[in-house]
């Protein structure tokens, strides 16, 4: 398929530790996705491979339907926004600016100098002197401006207070309206990407557990709470992921949509955090 | 426009919601241009094509339409279209359950009146 990221049969092992194992994915064109999964479930492995940054033990990664791995033309479609460094110490921002656009010939330095502005970010400083905070948005920006086909933000949001949280996803989704890119956001911060994303896919333990449309994951499970022994009742039978027990009162998170509720328990919808918390607890 | 992103309403419906709410208090006039997608998705920092999806509803119901080039307008007559719905939706979805309601708990007609009566005084 042309014009998506396809990873098949990867597996990746580190001593005993397999961080991927047998994963196929695709990630189509210009959709934004959101990549969730607990510390350790693999995702920035995930990401680390398809950006050629780490070899898989296993398996390959096509990009447009051409090999992924060691090929700086494919490779020159994806821009990975990480939480590794990997500018030399002493590089300023004015300089990350500049080495983007060296290796991304569409990088737009205007657009760049606007945002800084816009953030407060001096460029002048370097990468090294900046607050953890300063230093996201300079990476981000830099993201953002890249103009590549493919932009991977693995946790864009670290050390960023909520006003920049807020500014980001907007600047996110007026780029992402303009100039349409593919985007993957890896983050922790659930509740605030959950509607922004089209498509959601769940990592867990190196291994995809869920990849569906954002809309439908809203729908796969809800809360029922109410006296313990009725919803005990009423959940029997179903398919239960978690429970809360508070005295007599009992809460039960359940897969499927509700059918047949008694009029004495009540419904809650199950937004994407709290479905995640369930699918990924123990 | 306020979204609810808890609520089992899926956000498209929900954002088709608001610009009807926004269309019945005058907010976007008839004949006038309503904001963009882009707009829209940047302010609540939702999808654009959940935002897109909620207009096509309201395309689909007559209520926008497009102009090539230059975006969505409201339609003329389109509060109106409007009103009809909710007013059918206000029947089923608070009279019928209402009496319902009242007949499980044995409330006759009669009392149902004094009571919207009364809640007439306090509202």
């Amino acid at each position: 398929m042309h014009n998506s990221i396809e990873a098949k049969g990867l597996t990746v092992q580190f001593g005993t530790v397999t961080a991927l194992d047998q994963v196929d994915i695709s990630f189509g064109e210009n959709r934004i996705y959101g990549l969730l999964g607990r510390n350790g479930a693999g995702k920035s492995t995930l990401l680390n491979v398809m950006g050629n940054r780490l070899y898989p033990t296993q398996g390959s990664v096509s990009i447009d339907g051409e090999p992924g791995a060691e090929n700086d033309k494919a490779q020159g479609k994806i821009y990975y926004m990480g939480e590794k460094n990997v500018c030399p110490d002493g590089t300023t921002v004015r300089q990350l600016f500049r080495w983007s656009r060296d290796f991304y010939p569409a990088f737009d330095m205007e657009y760049a100098n606007q945002l800084a502005a816009q953030f407060g970010l001096n460029t002048k400083k370097k990468l090294k002197g900046l607050s953890t905070g300063y230093l996201t948005i300079a990476k981000l920006i830099a993201a953002l401006a890249s103009n590549a086909s493919y932009v991977f933000f693995d946790e864009p949001v670290l050390g960023l207070d909520a006003n920049h949280r807020e500014m980001f996803y907007r600047e996110l989704i007026h780029r992402y309206s303009e100039r349409p890119s593919t985007i993957i956001i890896s983050t922790h911060l659930i509740e605030e990407i959950a509607d922004i994303v089209e498509q959601v896919v769940i990592i867990k333990e190196g291994k995809i557990l869920l990849d569906r449309p954002a809309e439908e994951v809203k729908r796969m499970g809800y809360m029922v709470s109410g006296k313990a022994s009725e919803v005990d009742a009423f959940c029997a039978g179903k398919q239960i992921l978690g429970e809360d027990q508070l005295g007599g009162l009992k809460s039960v998170c359940l897969l499927g949509e509700p059918e047949n509720v008694p009029a004495t328990l009540e419904i809650a919808a199950l937004d994407l955090q709290k479905l995640f918390v369930q699918l990924t607890n123990a | 426009m306020r979204f609810n992103f808890e609520s089992d309403t899926p956000i498209y419906m929900q954002v088709a919601e608001q610009i009807e709410d926004a269309v019945l208090s005058g907010a976007f006039g008839e004949e006038t241009q309503i904001p963009s997608t882009t707009e829209i998705s940047v302010t609540y920092k939702i999808n654009p094509a959940t935002v897109l999806k909620g207009m096509a509803l309201l395309a689909e119901a007559e209520i926008l339409y497009k102009k090539r080039g230059v975006g969505m307008f409201v339609s003329k007559g389109a509060a109106g279209t409007i009103l009809k719905q909710r007013k059918e939706a206000f029947y089923k979805g608070y009279i019928v359950r209402l009496l319902e309601e009242a007949q499980k708990l044995h409330i006759s007609q009669q009392e149902i009146v004094k009571m919207i009566e009364e809640g007439k005084a306090d509202a």
